[in-house]
């Protein structure tokens, strides 16, 4: 799988979420919560306002954590498989 | 009902009664919750009568939230030995409310709603047809009319049901509950059988037998205004449960799509007072509707914490004043449960158990017909 395919779940699910600086995340529909790492809330962030540009989305975090694009692009990859386990 | 005087709060408070103060930890009864929700919306502009079972329902001994504290007869015992009681009470307590929060006694408090009235006490609750409608065997039928999920429910009056259920579509794993309380998930026929036999020894019958739906349980408490309307709801996860499944943590939520299903039901029913609707939402996302409770949750204080006081606006709308508009419920707020000793002096139990009261009367009266 490359990042130009990955499915995340739909922007207007990920929007609800409540998301702190503390890598808190607060799902006020199910009421469930949960916790992510500096990189998870970055992409989390940035998913509430995905365009469906993946290669701008990647290049967002290279620039923010200064990565390569691999590094950058694997994360993302399997960070959506996260998403989409929790929010289907 | 609205005849009815009712002193003013500056000069007198209002005086409320409220049953189930059996707070037990694993299972606590509504009515201490009701009773703390009030304190903190009126603080002395409400004096609270804590009406309970058993000389050692805890609610009726914690004078933070109860003033005084009465027993009742059991509801085994019949409605005339309910009235007479409340009879017995009224003549001492000038009840302007009373708010029953116990499933089991509410078929009684709805027959006895006339004389209750003509006692000089409010009451905001459902009619009997109401009540009998949202009963556990009958919810499939009702939420057919209200266009709500319900699973299939099957009234038992035997356990052979079990071993000859799989003939007509059914499996395991499915519920098995009694009429008014308690639910056991079973896997096989022999553990339902033995939740059958500890269920309607414990309950009665009918046992009912539901279809077992996957998911996540969720529940919804909000008052009817009795013409159709919904108000106030307030929408709880529970996040960690006792070993009974009743809540010992839990967050609100807001979910527009369960605000909506409680509503259907409620118009459907033109519900009046308050209710809890339990439901779970399936794999697909649906919410499957599992009891309709006819009053309020052990878990109401929640109301309180996302600034939605229903045991307040209950009391408006019985003594009935135009409530205030409620704010916007707070998802994310939590509550966690916990149990804690209350000291009891010897003399305060005494007095219970000879007179039935946290009052010392002199001469002690009676308890009930008979005794």
């Amino acid at each position: 799988m490359t990042a130009r395919q990955v499915e995340f779940p739909k922007t207007e699910v990920l929007q609800r979420l409540a998301l702190s600086d503390s890598g808190f995340v607060f799902d006020p529909l199910s009421g469930a919560s949960y916790t992510v790492n500096t990189t998870g809330i970055a992409l989390l962030r940035r998913l509430q306002h995905y365009d469906g540009d993946i290669t701008r989305l990647v290049a967002g975090l290279r620039t923010e954590f200064e990565v390569d694009a691999a590094v950058a692009e694997q994360d993302t990859v399997e960070f959506a498989g996260v998403l989409r386990s929790y929010f289907k | 009902m609205n005849a009815l005087p009712v002193r003013t709060m500056h000069t007198d408070p209002i005086t409320v009664a409220i049953t189930g103060m059996n707070a037990l930890p694993e299972n606590p009864g509504p009515g201490l919750a009701v009773a703390r929700c009030l304190r903190e919306a009126l603080g002395e502009g409400v004096r609270i009568i804590g009406l309970g079972y058993d000389a050692l329902d805890p609610g009726m001994y914690l004078d933070t939230y109860t003033d005084v504290a009465y027993l009742l007869s059991y509801p085994l015992h019949g409605s005339e030995a309910l009235l007479e009681r409340l009879q017995e009470i009224q003549r001492i307590e000038q009840i302007d409310v009373l708010i029953p929060c116990l499933d089991a006694e509410l078929p009684l408090m709805v027959a006895l709603a006339e004389q209750i009235t003509a006692m000089g006490i409010r009451t905001f609750l459902p009619d009997a047809t109401q009540l009998q409608r949202r009963t556990k065997d009958r919810l499939p039928e009702l939420c057919k009319t209200a266009a709500v999920g319900c699973p299939e429910i099957q009234p038992l009056n035997s356990a052979a049901f079990f071993y000859s259920g799989e003939a007509e579509g059914w499996s395991y794993p499915l519920v098995v509950k009694g009429p008014f309380y308690d639910a056991k998930i079973c896997r096989n026929a022999a553990e339902a059988t033995a939740a059958f036999y500890a269920i309607a020894a414990e309950w009665g019958y009918p046992v009912l037998a539901q279809r077992f739906i996957a998911g996540e349980e969720y529940n919804l408490a909000a008052l009817g205004d009795g013409k159709g309307a919904m108000l106030g709801e307030v929408m709880m996860k529970k996040r960690a449960l006792t070993a009974k499944g009743k809540a010992w943590a839990g967050i609100a939520i807001n979910d527009a799509a369960l605000g909506d299903f409680a509503r259907r039901l409620v118009a459907e029913l033109k519900w009046k007072g308050p209710l809890e609707v339990e439901v779970m939402r399936d794999e697909h996302g649906q919410y499957q509707l599992i009891e309709i409770n006819p009053r309020f949750p052990a878990w109401i204080y929640l109301s309180q914490g996302v600034g939605r006081n229903l045991p307040a606006l209950l009391l408006d709308l019985a003594l009935g004043r135009t409530p205030e508009a409620l704010p916007a419920s707070r998802p994310g707020t939590m509550f966690i449960r916990y149990a804690q000793e209350t000291i009891v002096e010897l003399s305060e139990f005494e007095t219970m158990m000879i007179n039935g009261s946290t009052v010392n009367f002199n001469p002690p009266f009676n308890l009930g017909k008979g005794e």
